[in-house]
């Protein structure tokens, strides 16, 4: 389990009971636990969305999309069965903060999902958790126990009448299954491919259902704002970006760790304040704002509040709260060449752009690197990384072009010093790794 | 459907709701390249070649998944979308092996043309293509992998198309990869759909692969030999020492009632023709032995002996058998042949199913007959017996994809858990052998119940034909195991319905068309029956009107010493039907044929045939389709059935104009009806002629006979020009003679299975080595294990 920081600019909401053992039921409920869903079973559903949209909400798994306005696409009459999905697959590199949810506080997401089912008239939700997060689900599957003994979940949940059950579902390792389409098939046992779009998932989801997807921080927020009301959770943020969010600070900073702070916290503030500023002996060069698939920002452009609407504004993104400190030490070609072999790694392969497109970058930088780089690679990255951008079936084919275009474009330079027999201006020379990667 | 306008490329355009905008812009004659889009197969949006601009649209969208809509502006020819296309192509060669010039695709290659039409023309990849050695599958499935483009059309043909399943995805990213189902080899239908529908050099034919390149080939439109359906099939030709070698069998002509579909048999099952034991010499009993000999040799002895035995005993002592895989020309030559020129009645072929019967219940519902076509459109089907996916891979796969594509339901009455039940809104399980009580309760006789109701009670079967009497459109199809009256039962059934329809299952390739030209000891061409000859009296002078003996019956008249010539035309009754070869010793045989069967063997005349294949004409599918039969290859030393027929006849003194009425039509009037003096005429003639336009009009030429077809043949006056166009047209039975009621243990059923083709299939290489492999269909086990 990880170590908790505190910083006094952060305002707790979804961070409020961390490291307070609400893991188990009776220190939830001591901590105001399952009073939102109290609250939201005497509310009208349409109540309950006009709610969650007014708070200004936005979705917390990258996009940033209105969550209330999210949920009022779902139809109220369908044939089929509708679900709540949580998406906690959390894999994006920079990114750590669904897991100190599901570790410190997961009956607030239970009871997320919960309010949502009731929202829409769900009567069943699914918590997915990335694979890798075995002590995790650990951790839920007792919640969710802990929760139906109690009777907040399972049939007339509260004596209200309404049936309502939570299912976890473990990931098998994959990154893609993050994208909502495709966490949808591997729900349903098949391979982690996404779905072509339209039909939207808020029409035709889950085994065909209407299936209002969220993240897991997304989730958590709503009881915080059942209770506290959309006025207050919508005025802790800037305008259009409500309330807070965790933002995973990492690199060489003096006090790395995940901060709950008001959207629209200055980022440069975030770095040299909250973070404590760049560790001895180094200065920045970079920063990653919004994990991995988000166009990087010079030293030079830090001076932006973290919400989504500022961050598109510099040409970036708020993504999924991962801010990333790049230093002086790292080689902007071996970064970019990390992210690649990452995406690369991940690409599910459903479509030509970004299988062949990240393989490909993949290979031109590793080769680039270790001192195999010619002139017109430069040009040539930027070509490729163009070419997928917009193309794909899916966004990670743009996750992996944008960063790329925004390193090759801010720091051409490094690249030309690594040619003309300057391996890397930053690194002892390596072998040029040629392995064909085909399984 | 209301129609949607829309503009594509500032062209105004009209098209259905619903309808892809990448088929929008097609109807409109504008190209949205694409690589996994398929028609009929379910969307994939995963190689991303035909994104286009849509207005208000920020990106850029591809047309294959987008549904068109009011108003919709969309641009398929801007730098923006041009762009896009040549990035894809750029990236997809990027690990692309590019190995073109030994690539089996190489110049029928969609990735080449694409490349052609919209890529770059040089590569900015220079670093290590990833690798991976080329993997046998099957007998008749390769995958080189690096060629694969990842379009998933072999995943869907065979799952959707097939419902086999046996190609899967695997891996992710780059590492994606086409996998079989038995992890390195494929148990499946080995249909090579997949191959068919590659649009790269990933899946190879192993029958094809590296053997020729396209271009080097004739492709020759002509229609499947094997089973009954009447695929269409382009045969790929190339000049070799002994003629001419087919090299390849496939579907690139979608026009035929087939569409896209083959199964093995029409893909593989060609080699036969290139088999060593195929005859090349005529072989005449010397000694006790078959020697060569000349065909001059061949049809003197032949013509002598039968005219001897023909004025010495009469036509009583000669018998006929005759094919299920010859053309109609042919079949309705033989039985002229032996009705006028041998004087006998004793003709017959393997009967495989009761068309007769089905006639004589026909009589005054005409237009009762469905075609393939119609087969595919008709909202419900009903299937008793039979086991498509096996003996009827076209029928089944219509059926399939209509319940598919059309939500067709589909009635299944059998007594084995067949594999198209997957397809059934209901199955209902009979005891073996039960079929025709299942005719007769649908015909209203409710205490056959009793008899069928093993698995499901009286009530299920009423409320069942309670449900199919409602059914306005019902397409009605049975095998062998209904003959006699239980058809006149299902026809009685189906007559009370609005608009019912029927299908007789048949096994061979032409086994409709011989028993619509005639081959029975008791009916003409046409049903006839043959003591009322009346229009054929006309045209073929003598006939005689006593019926002749059935195929059992000739054994039966041979072992009593009064079958003095029996002549057998590409068929093998010895070993496919049991008949006893030593009751045939004191009879002098004939036989046409393309090897030595346990049938040509016992001859003292072999004459080596060409095979459908090699030879040009008419076959009916079992529906009743009318298709021509297109010469692709030839053989030396072998000569057409037909021609074989003409020249016995011509040895026998016959006046061979009578038989095959040839050049007759020297169009005389032709000048005149163009105003012109006589001799004008002649002079019309002499041009055509010389320009070889004129038909041949040769007595060899099977055209000649079919101008007598459709003139007797009811039903057969369909267009010549689509014919010959290679269209399929319904020959529907209405107008034929009245039938009969034959004996309905007469009908044997072909003990064919998906890999097996009678006599044929034994000498087709790559079907053998299929079998060979240990073959079990991979739905076969799954039925069991169910
Ligand atoms: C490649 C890819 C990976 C993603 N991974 C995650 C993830 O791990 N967790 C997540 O919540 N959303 C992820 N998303 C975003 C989801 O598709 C989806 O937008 C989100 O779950 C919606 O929830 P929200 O509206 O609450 O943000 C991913 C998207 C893409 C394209
Ligand atoms: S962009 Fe294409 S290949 Fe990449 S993950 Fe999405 S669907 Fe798969
Ligand atoms: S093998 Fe051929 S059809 Fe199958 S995915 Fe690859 S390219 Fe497409
Ligand atoms: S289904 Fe019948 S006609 Fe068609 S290819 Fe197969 S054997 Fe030939
Ligand atoms: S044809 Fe549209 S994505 Fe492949």
């Amino acid at each position: 389990m990880a170590d908790l920081v505190s910083h006094p600019d952060e305002v707790k909401v979804v961070s409020k009971r961390f490291g307070l053992g609400a893991t188990e039921i009776d220190r939830y409920l001591e901590l105001d636990g399952y009073k939102a869903v109290r609250k939201a079973l005497g509310m009208a559903p349409e109540s309950i969305i006009a709610e969650v949209k007014d708070s200004g909400l936005r979705g917390r798994g990258g996009a940033g999309f209105n969550t209330g306005l999210k949920w009022s696409f779902v139809p109220k009459q369908s044939p089929k069965p509708k679900y709540i999905l949580c998406n906690g697959d959390e894999s994006e590199p920079g990114t750590c903060k669904d897991r100190l949810i599901f570790e410190h506080d997961p009956h607030s997401v239970i009871e997320g999902v919960t309010i949502a089912g009731l929202a829409v008239g769900a009567h069943v939700g699914y918590i997915y958790i990335r694979g890798e997060y075995r002590y995790l689900s650990e951790i839920m599957q007792k919640a969710i126990r802990q929760a139906y003994a109690r009777g907040f979940l399972g049939k007339n949940i509260l004596g209200s009448g309404f049936d309502f059950d939570v299912y976890w579902h473990g990931g098998a390792g994959a990154y893609e299954v993050g994208e909502e389409s495709a966490l949808m098939e591997s729900l349903e046992g098949k391979r982690g491919i996404p779905r072509i779009r339209p039909p939207f998932p808020a029409v035709v989801g889950l085994w065909g259902g209407p299936t209002v997807i969220n993240n897991a921080e997304t989730l958590a927020s709503v009881p915080h704002i059942l209770l506290g009301g959309a006025e207050w959770y919508a005025k802790l943020g800037t305008p259009k970006n409500g309330g807070t969010r965790l933002f995973c600070l990492s690199g060489r900073l003096n006090r790395p760790g995940v901060y709950e702070l008001p959207m629209g916290y200055n980022l440069k503030k975030m770095i040299y304040d909250v973070g404590g500023g760049m560790a001895q002996g180094h200065t920045l060069k970079a920063v990653v704002p919004g994990g991995s698939s988000t166009p990087l920002l010079t030293r030079e452009e830090i001076d932006v509040p973290m919400d989504f609407d500022s961050l598109m504004k510099v040409g970036s993104m708020l993504g999924s709260g991962g801010v990333v400190i790049v230093d002086d030490s790292a080689c902007m070609v071996k970064f970019a060449l990390r992210i690649m072999s990452f995406y690369q790694h991940e690409s599910c392969g459903w479509c030509i752009p970004c299988r062949e497109g990240t393989d490909w970058l993949k290979k031109t930088l590793t080769r680039f690197h270790s001192g195999g780089g010619v002139r017109k690679d430069i040009d040539d990255l930027q070509y490729l990384s163009e070419n997928m951008l917009g193309r794909t079936f899916c966004p990670l084919g743009d996750a992996a072009a944008m960063p790329t275009i925004s390193i090759v474009k801010k720091f051409r330079k490094e690249f030309e010093d690594h040619l003309d027999g300057k391996p890397c201006p930053l690194e002892k020379a390596e072998a040029i790794e040629r392995s064909p990667v085909m399984a | 459907m209301a129609d949607v306008n829309l503009t594509i490329d500032g062209k105004k355009v009209t098209a259905p709701a619903g309808t892809l905008l990448i088929e929008a812009a097609k109807s409109a004659g504008i190209e949205v390249p694409s690589f996994c889009y398929y028609p009929n197969l379910s969307l994939q949006g995963a190689c991303r070649m035909c994104l286009v601009k849509i207005e208000k649209m920020p990106k850029l969208q591809t047309a294959c998944t987008t549904v068109i809509s009011e108003g919709m502006m969309v641009t398929t020819d801007s730098d923006e979308v041009r762009q896009a296309r040549k990035g894809m192509i750029e990236l997809l060669l990027g690990n692309h092996p590019l190995d073109c010039p030994v690539c089996d695709a190489g110049g029928e290659c969609e990735l080449q043309d694409m490349t052609f039409s919209y890529g770059a023309a040089e590569s900015r990849f220079i670093d290590v293509k990833n690798h991976r050695d080329e993997q046998q599958w099957s007998p008749v499935v390769y995958f080189d992998r690096p060629r694969c483009i990842l379009c998933y059309r072999c995943v869907r043909v065979c799952g959707e198309g097939m419902d086999v399943w046996a190609l899967g995805v695997q891996h992710r990213g780059v590492s994606s990869t086409i996998v079989p189902n038995q992890e390195d080899h494929l148990e499946c239908e080995e249909c090579g759909m997949c191959i068919d529908i590659c649009p790269v050099g990933a899946l190879t034919s192993g029958a094809y692969r590296y053997k020729t390149r396209p271009w080097e080939m004739k492709h020759v439109g002509t229609t499947c030999t094997h089973c009954a359906d009447g695929c269409k099939t382009t045969l790929g030709v190339r000049r070799c020492s002994t003629g001419t070698e087919l090299v390849r069998g496939d579907n690139r002509d979608k026009s035929g009632i087939n569409g896209d579909f083959l199964c093995i048999k029409g893909r593989y099952g060609f080699d036969f023709a290139h088999h060593e034991d195929r005859l090349h010499q005529p072989l005449i009993r010397r000694n006790g032995r078959l020697t060569p000999c000349t065909w001059e040799e061949a049809f003197q002895l032949t013509g002598e002996r039968l005219r001897q035995i023909r004025d010495r005993e009469g036509g009583d002592a000669i018998a006929v058998i005759g094919s299920t895989r010859t053309t109609n020309e042919e079949n309705y030559l033989l039985q002229k042949f032996a009705r006028t020129v041998l004087g006998t009645n004793h003709i017959d072929h393997h009967r495989t199913a009761d068309y007769p019967a089905l006639v004589a219940a026909l009589a005054g519902h005409p237009k009762l007959t469905a075609s393939m076509r119609e087969l595919f459109e008709a909202p419900a089907m009903l299937l008793i017996g039979n086991d498509p996916t096996r003996q009827h891979p076209l029928l089944a796969w219509q059926i399939r994809n209509n319940v598919r594509l059309h939500r067709a339901r589909l009635y299944l009455v059998n007594a084995q858990p067949i594999k198209l039940r997957r397809q059934a809104s209901s199955f209902f399980a009979i005891p073996a052998g039960r079929e025709a009580e299942v005719a007769a309760f649908l015909a209203g006789q409710d205490s056959a119940v009793a008899a069928i109701a093993s698995e499901t009670s009286p009530e299920a079967w009423i409320r069942w034909r309670d449900q199919l009497r409602r059914e306005p459109k019902l397409v009605v199809m049975f095998g062998s195991e209904i003959r006699g009256d239980a058809v006149a039962s299902l026809i009685k059934f189906a007559a009370d319905l609005p608009e019912a329809k029927l299908i007789c299952l048949g096994d061979y390739a032409n086994s409709r068309g011989a028993a619509d030209m005639g081959l029975y000891p008791d009916l003409l061409p046409g049903y006839h029956p043959v003591t009322e000859v009346g229009e054929f009296h006309k045209d073929w002078g003598g006939v005689p009107e006593k019926p002749g003996l059935s195929l059992r019956q000739m054994a039966e008249h041979a072992q009593a010493g009064k079958l003095k010539a029996l002549y057998v035309v590409g068929a093998n009754p010895v070993e496919e039907l049991g008949l006893d070869p030593f009751v045939f010793s004191q009879s002098f045989v004939v036989v046409e044929d393309l090897f030595l069967t346990e049938t040509a063997a016992i001859a003292d005349v072999v004459l080596p045939a060409a095979n459908a294949y090699e030879k040009s004409g008419t076959f009916t599918n079992t529906c009743g389709d009318l298709q021509l039969v297109k010469k692709a290859g030839e053989v030396t030393g072998t000569k057409s059935d037909f021609e074989i027929i003409v020249r016995i006849a011509d040895a026998m003194g016959v006046a061979v104009r009578k038989l095959v009425p040839f050049g007759r039509g020297s169009r005389a009037d032709m000048g005149q009806s163009r105003g012109a003096q006589s001799g004008e005429a002649d002079r019309h003639s002499v041009w055509l002629e010389a320009r070889g336009l004129e038909p041949k009009m040769s007595p060899f030429d099977p055209m000649a006979i079919l101008d007598e077809i459709q003139r007797l043949v009811p039903g057969y006056d369909v267009s010549r020009l689509h014919l010959l166009a290679g269209m399929d047209q319904h020959t529907s039975l209405s107008g034929s003679g009245p039938g009969t009621k034959h004996d309905p243990s007469a009908i044997m059923p072909a003990r064919d299975d998906l890999f097996s083709s009678g006599t044929l299939g034994r000498y087709c290489r790559t079907l053998n080595a299929v079998l060979e492999n240990g073959h079990k269909l991979a739905a076969e086990e799954e039925v069991a294990a169910e």
